[in-house]
């Protein structure tokens, strides 16, 4: 048990909590504590030397909002951002009783009255957006992968049909979400119409431009990972006289599952940073347009804000790329491949 | 006068149709008793308005809050919108039910300016509230040319004291540039008659060209940028000075960036701003939703200037949060607690910079709507002559007092307001003829043409750009 929990912090990057546990079960211990010098020491002491110049530097930019935030500004924030989301939260309480209230009194009117259960009307919070946001680029990573992994396979077999996409790949992938935003905007506005939609119109514009952007890195290394399949696999395949889809499932997909998720970590990276960028120019619910309304509203707390909401695009960032460097990983069957 | 009203009403007797339509709608309104009130039956509960992060966004804030909307039976959620022509595409396209519009908003789109699509509005949301501000530069240009007294710049600043400035941009082959929210917004008007007033010439549009930047025979080049961004982009220089709603001028004097150098209210007295605008095929649809959502921002109307603004720092409380206008307490507060801080420190009494209620703010007079056309008209944006009639017409088309009235009615049923607080049942929908303008100029909404022809800079009956 504690060996596969300890392969996990290993897979995901965190060695340093490997050494913290193999220090608790003394194995080694002078050895684990160099470790942890060194995989959690160094970085800890590189992210207080960051902290320190931070708020040297912030104390110095005069803004015409104020100071520039330092590290306690932005805890601080933090914080209030915390509280606000709790008090929305006890109104929500409040507004679902008055509504609970209303619909009996309807009932209590007419039996027959058709109740509706409404969702809360009143501001998302930051952590509502955070959620948002997460949900989006998942929804529009999904979409890409869903599209890229089957088409790069087919470029990667077929060179015939890899040369009648190439151009196409080469036009679009330099495109940036601000340009595809209003057409996306224009082109769902009169696609997508229904009386009662089951997602809002907003979270399918910047699902789908999030799927137009991260497209691309996955469909470039399923080509490349399915086209430099090994030629010996290739006649084993023949020798066998597999079929054309049992070939994929058992032949090109295991092989290029390395490249592939190279693919997909790329591209989750860069559908995270377009998703926020665009939000804030879409004014899509999410982390974006908190940014957005904060840069908008120009109090003496907005900077602050902004700079919270830096941090978590930052760290949620993060974790979505050692996710799936963990994915990665557990796919590989090189081990020793060092993948950062 | 009387005589030219009167002949007015002959030549229009649809007029006398839509009088008789309104008091059979008092008169039936009169007859609901508050139970049955209750029963409006609702074609759509939940809704999404828009606005921009201006104060006079507050209707919609203090009925959301106040539960106006809730007693009306309405779940309303409200959006901050990154500029105009996004909130007027979306209020198109039905992603929003309505939205706080500028005034000039459903007018520009239902003749075809910009955007083509039919928008009514039933409910004025305020009068007043704008300002144009100038860089500290200009400032320390102008201030040579403006009297003192006591040490103070005597107000209101005309635009004769910035002439010489552009004049001296305009030598010196710089351009003028100045900012403003929108090219049918009230803002783009107020700044334009400001200037004309002041001999210096804003520029023309001609729509019929496809020139729509407005900047035609230009002294001062004025572009569109949106409300809140205006403080930073006067700060980084790409404009010397804009019009805007508030708290953007306080903004730009707390931030030390810019001057105000006079409201509104001083170009033209209780001018109309905002309306709370929806899509005709909206209202079409859902008639009774559309009155309950009149009666709720009546209501909060009322709220924001009962009994002389009592409530109005609650109310700066409320639109200080981050999710409606989000400025701090004070900077808010100056303008919306009834004064108005010019250079920072010459702090001025201006009771009626925001009026929400009082005057009859909310009633949709065709008479204001006529003058944002003959705006238009002026600046180029309607290309051609249109003779009187054509301006009741769009006016009616979308300036809806009928619908106005009949909330109204509903409240005076129900007991929650009183007769007293409505225009009088047979209000034609014309102002009397208003004189308190900086140029001196009087406005009768009753005579369109007649009124283009007094101003010294813009178009007049048959020129064409």
């Amino acid at each position: 048990m504690a060996a596969r929990v300890m392969n996990l912090f290993e897979s995901i990057g965190f060695s340093w909590l490997v050494s913290i546990m193999k220090l608790f079960t003394l194995q080694n211990p002078k050895e684990q504590f160099e470790n942890l010098i060194r995989n959690l020491g160094v970085p800890l002491f590189a992210f207080a030397v960051f902290l320190g110049v931070w708020h040297m530097a912030a104390s110095q930019i005069e803004t015409s909002l104020g100071k520039v935030p330092g590290p306690a500004a932005v805890w601080e924030q933090s914080v209030g951002l915390w509280q606000e989301h709790k008090a929305e939260r006890v109104k929500e309480v409040a507004f679902y009783e008055r509504q609970d209230e209303r619909n009996a009194k309807k009932l209590a009117k007419n039996p027959n009255a058709v109740i509706k259960h409404r969702d809360y009307t009143g501001k998302p919070t930051y952590f509502d957006q955070i959620f948002t946001s997460l949900k989006t680029v998942f929804a529009g990573f999904l979409l890409a992968s869903l599209i890229a992994i089957p088409l790069g396979i087919l470029c990667g077999l077929s060179p015939i049909i890899y040369t009648a996409m190439n151009p196409l790949i080469q036009l679009f992938k330099p495109v940036s979400p601000l340009a595809w935003l209003p057409i996306v905007t224009l082109v769902v506005s009169a696609v997508y119409s229904s009386e009662d939609p089951a997602f809002s119109k907003s979270f399918v514009n910047s699902a789908i431009t999030v799927t137009l952007c991260c497209l691309w890195p996955t469909l470039i290394n399923t080509i490349v990972g399915v086209s430099s399949l090994s030629s010996d696999l290739v006649n084993v395949s023949k020798v066998l006289r597999l079929n054309w889809y049992t070939q994929i499932i058992k032949i090109v997909l295991p092989s290029s599952i390395p490249m592939i998720f190279t693919g997909l970590r790329l591209s989750l990276g860069v559908g995270w940073m377009v998703l926020i960028a665009a939000e804030m120019l879409a004014q899509n619910p999410g982390l974006g347009k908190f940014v957005w309304d904060e840069f908008q509203n120009g109090s003496s707390q907005s900077l602050g804000r902004i700079m919270v909401a830096v941090f978590t695009i930052g760290f949620i960032g993060f974790i979505l790329d050692r996710l799936m460097l963990s994915l990665q990983k557990s796919f590989s069957w090189d081990k020793d491949a060092i993948v950062r | 006068m009387k005589e030219s009203r009167k002949k007015w009403r002959k030549v229009f007797s649809l007029k006398n149709l839509a009088k008789s339509l309104l008091i059979g709608a008092a008169a039936s309104g009169m007859m609901v008793t508050p139970a049955q009130a209750e029963e409006l039956e609702l074609e759509k509960e939940d809704l999404k308005f828009g606005f921009i992060k201006l104060t006079d966004m507050a209707p919609l804030a203090i009925a959301y809050e106040k539960r106006f909307f809730e007693d009306e039976g309405l779940f309303v959620t409200l959006e901050a919108q990154a500029n105009w022509k996004i909130l007027l595409d979306r209020v198109i396209t039905g992603e929003l039910d309505g939205a706080h519009m500028l005034a000039g908003q459903p007018l520009g789109a239902t003749i075809g300016f910009g955007t083509q699509a039919h928008i009514i509005t039933a409910f004025s949301m305020d009068l007043n509230g704008n300002g144009i501000t100038v860089s500290n530069a200009v400032w320390e240009e102008m201030k040579k040319n403006i009297p003192h007294e006591n040490g103070k710049p005597v107000h209101p600043i005309k635009a004769d004291y910035l002439k010489p400035v552009v004049d001296k941009y305009k030598a010196d082959g710089k351009p003028f540039n100045m900012g403003m929210v929108f090219p049918v917004s009230t803002h783009n008007y107020e700044l334009r008659y400001w200037l004309a007033a002041g001999g210096i010439h804003p520029g023309f549009y001609a729509p019929h060209k496809g020139d729509i930047s407005g900047q035609l025979q230009a002294d001062a080049l004025l572009s569109v940028t949106p409300p809140p961004q205006m403080p930073a982009t006067l700060e980084a220089g790409t404009i010397y000075g804009y019009c805007v709603g508030e708290p953007w001028n306080q903004q730009a004097v707390f931030k030390g960036i810019g001057v105000p150098v006079i409201t509104d209210y001083e170009i033209w007295k209780d001018n109309p701003e905002k309306v709370f605008g929806v899509s005709k095929k909206w209202a079409d649809e859902n008639p009774n939703t559309h009155l309950a959502v009149v009666k709720a921002m009546i209501r909060a109307a009322k709220w924001l200037d009962e009994d002389n603004n009592k409530n109005r720092k609650e109310a700066v409380k409320i639109l200080s949060q981050s999710n409606y206008v989000g400025a701090d307490y004070d900077v808010i507060a100056n303008s919306m607690t009834g004064t108005f801080e010019y250079e920072k420190g010459d702090k001025r009494s201006l009771p009626d910079f925001n009026v929400f209620f009082r005057y009859n703010a909310t009633y949709p007079y065709y008479s204001d709507a006529i003058w944002y056309l003959t705006q238009m008209r002026r600046w180029g944006q309607i290309a051609d002559h249109k003779p009187d009639s054509w301006y009741m017409e769009t006016a009616k088309k979308v300036y809806r007092p009928d619908i106005y009235m009949k909330a109204a009615n509903l409240l005076i049923a129900e007991g929650k307001m009183s007769a007293a607080d409505f225009p009088a049942a047979d209000e034609d929908g014309f102002r009397p003829p208003q004189k308190e303008f900086i140029d001196g100029v009087t406005y009768d909404g009753t005579k369109p043409n007649e009124y283009i022809s007094k101003f010294k800079i813009g178009l007049k009956e048959a020129d064409k750009i």
